[in-house]
């Protein structure tokens, strides 16, 4: 394309790579020179009394015994997050196929709503929800003859609390991303299907689900990459606990960073992060490829 | 006759679904407005038996949520300054041929597999070497520009046919000219969706605020949440009515737009 002035392009795109530069790449350099100080609060002020430890904080790290547990309860999160979100979106998104008229319209908004909501707002709600005393759910299950769950006070079922409410939250963006996979099938696939006679349960196994791959691939990285960063949940619902077992490894980082002020140990901690978060993706990634060839 | 019981069979299952998923909310709602006895009640009472409006009365005037909410606006504005260079970006990429371009596109790119969480350290000592710490200017800044969007919009901008800009450019209209008076206009639905979405991430914000801020006079809605969460933690109906605050304009908002935004992930090219 002709353009007179060889600048032109610069102005536009110039604000937005500058940001970018100085809030995302430039701080992973940082990130990377920081973690291997002392950097604290007092180095904050005074650069001289920054000393380069070397790998001291890493080792550190692999010594800290809640930063093992922080690791375990994010994997705990993934693991079960990660394939629910994937189960229940897919669910809604095929009920919602089902028919296109205005109470399914409805529906669609209805299911979506969870996932613009803002988190911490979510979060104090379902704290209120989840209350042991004076909570709905606990309600509920007395009136249908239980006990009280402790839903927040106890750490494997906080863990899984937590996670109910990030699946509710979860669900809307990727039942949009299937829906607009489900609407690009051709109707053709299962027309030929009907003249086979295929049962419902059949075009589900060999159409759908195969015409859904790239789709569900994309679902799992994001959604993948996200449950890694858990942060929001506990840190507003259980600040971590009970006895740390809803700590995860982005509250970690916080709490290192900006409640104990040890930057370059939350940066160290950051790192490690980081590297699951690309070795997830790369997994992935790989895994996808061998399964199309 | 098989279809028929298929169809109240798929219905109903949606409709016990999307009960279970709206109950939050009612929940939310119906407690906001019940005096803090009867939010407390065991057993609970479903419609408010006292309609009270003093815990969002509470939350202006003794509560600071007057200037959460300012602060909220503030950045929601300057997030449209930030969608602003996002399409002036995703403009200058996809219409324009420049040494570098690949390279710095993939840049560009690559920024999307940085988390907040890994960043935000560093991004915090980084601001307080610029004496940005505490002040609207670091809030703002760290979250302005997305590379998901500037991709997006891309995408939507390399269909626009070059002949409309050769022929502007012919008739000796300036760069930017052609950007606000001919690009823009044709980029309408994508920007519209992009200004949505804009919206309801800056009014969501939370992470940056809360590192960022140490002025109660600077926090957000939802970190002023979270700061009422932590102080008044058995003020439940307190709570619920804050949760409300946040919650209600966003769902409004998005009640009228979201035939776009629901359908504008058909033209987003995830398929």
């Amino acid at each position: 394309m002709n353009h007179k002035n060889a600048l032109t392009p610069w102005l536009f795109i110039g604000p937005a790579v500058l940001l970018l530069i100085a809030f995302s790449l430039l701080p992973i350099l940082v990130s990377l020179l920081i973690s291997f100080t002392d950097m604290n609060l007092i180095g904050l002020r005074n650069w001289d009394v920054i000393s380069f430890v070397g790998f001291e904080n890493f080792i550190a790290l692999f010594q800290d015994s809640l930063f093992h547990r922080s690791i375990v309860n994010t994997l705990v999160y993934v693991s079960i997050g990660v394939p629910l979100v994937i189960v229940c979106s897919l669910s809604v998104a095929l009920l919602l196929n089902y028919m296109t008229n205005k109470l399914f319209t409805f529906f669609r908004v209805l299911f979506y709503v969870p996932s613009i909501t803002n988190i911490v707002a979510i979060a104090v709600v379902w704290g209120f929800l989840y209350n042991m005393d004076v909570g709905l759910f606990n309600y509920i299950l007395n009136t249908l003859g239980f006990g009280k769950v402790p839903w927040l006070e106890h750490p494997f079922i906080a863990k899984i609390s937590l996670i109910i409410l990030a699946v509710w939250k979860g669900i809307g963006i990727n039942m949009l991303i299937y829906l607009a996979a489900l609407q690009s099938i051709p109707r053709s696939y299962y027309e030929a299907a009907d003249m086979d006679g295929a049962n419902k349960l059949q075009k589900l196994r060999y159409i759908t689900i195969p015409s859904l791959s790239y789709a569900t691939f994309f679902v799992t990285v994001t959604t993948l990459i996200g449950w890694l960063q858990f942060f929001e949940e506990p840190f507003v619902m259980t600040g971590g606990g009970p006895l740390d077992g809803t700590m995860s490894m982005a509250l970690f980082i916080y709490e290192s960073g900006f409640q104990y002020n040890d930057f370059g140990y939350a940066a160290a901690a950051s790192l490690i992060l980081f590297v699951f978060i690309i070795v997830a993706t790369l997994i992935q990634f790989t895994f996808n490829k061998s399964k199309e060839n | 006759m098989k279809n028929r019981f298929e169809k109240l069979f798929v219905t109903s299952v949606l409709v016990v679904g999307g009960f279970l998923v709206s109950i939050p909310f009612i929940w939310m709602i119906l407690s906001s407005f019940k005096p803090e006895r009867e939010a407390r009640m065991m057993p609970p009472t479903f419609w408010p038996q006292e309609f009270t409006f003093e815990h969002y009365i509470n939350l202006f005037t003794n509560l600071n949520f007057g200037t959460y909410f300012i602060n909220t606006m503030i950045i929601v504005l300057f997030a449209m300054f930030g969608l602003l260079f996002n399409t002036m970006a995703g403009y200058g990429f996809a219409k324009f041929k420049f040494k570098g371009k690949e390279v710095v596109f993939l840049g560009v790119l690559a920024t999307m597999m940085i988390p907040a969480q890994v960043s935000m350290i560093p991004v915090y000592l980084l601001l307080n070497q610029m004496g940005l710490t505490n002040t609207m200017a670091g809030i703002i800044l760290p979250g302005l520009i997305a590379a998901f969007n500037i991709f997006l919009i891309r995408q939507f901008m390399t269909t626009i046919p070059n002949e409309l800009i050769e022929s502007a450019r012919i008739d000796g209209a300036k760069e930017f000219r052609i950007f606000f008076q001919i690009i823009i206009p044709l980029s309408k639905p994508i920007i519209a969706v992009q200004a949505i979405l804009t919206f309801v991430g800056a009014w969501n914000s939370f992470l940056w605020p809360l590192i960022v801020a140490n002025d109660q006079a600077l926090y957000t809605l939802s970190v002023g949440l979270a700061l009422l969460q932590g102080q008044h933690s058995s003020s439940f109906a307190l709570q619920m009515a804050g949760a409300t605050v946040m919650v209600i304009p966003v769902l409004i908002l998005f009640l009228i737009v979201q035939r776009y935004i629901v359908e504008g992930f058909n033209t987003t090219g995830i398929k």
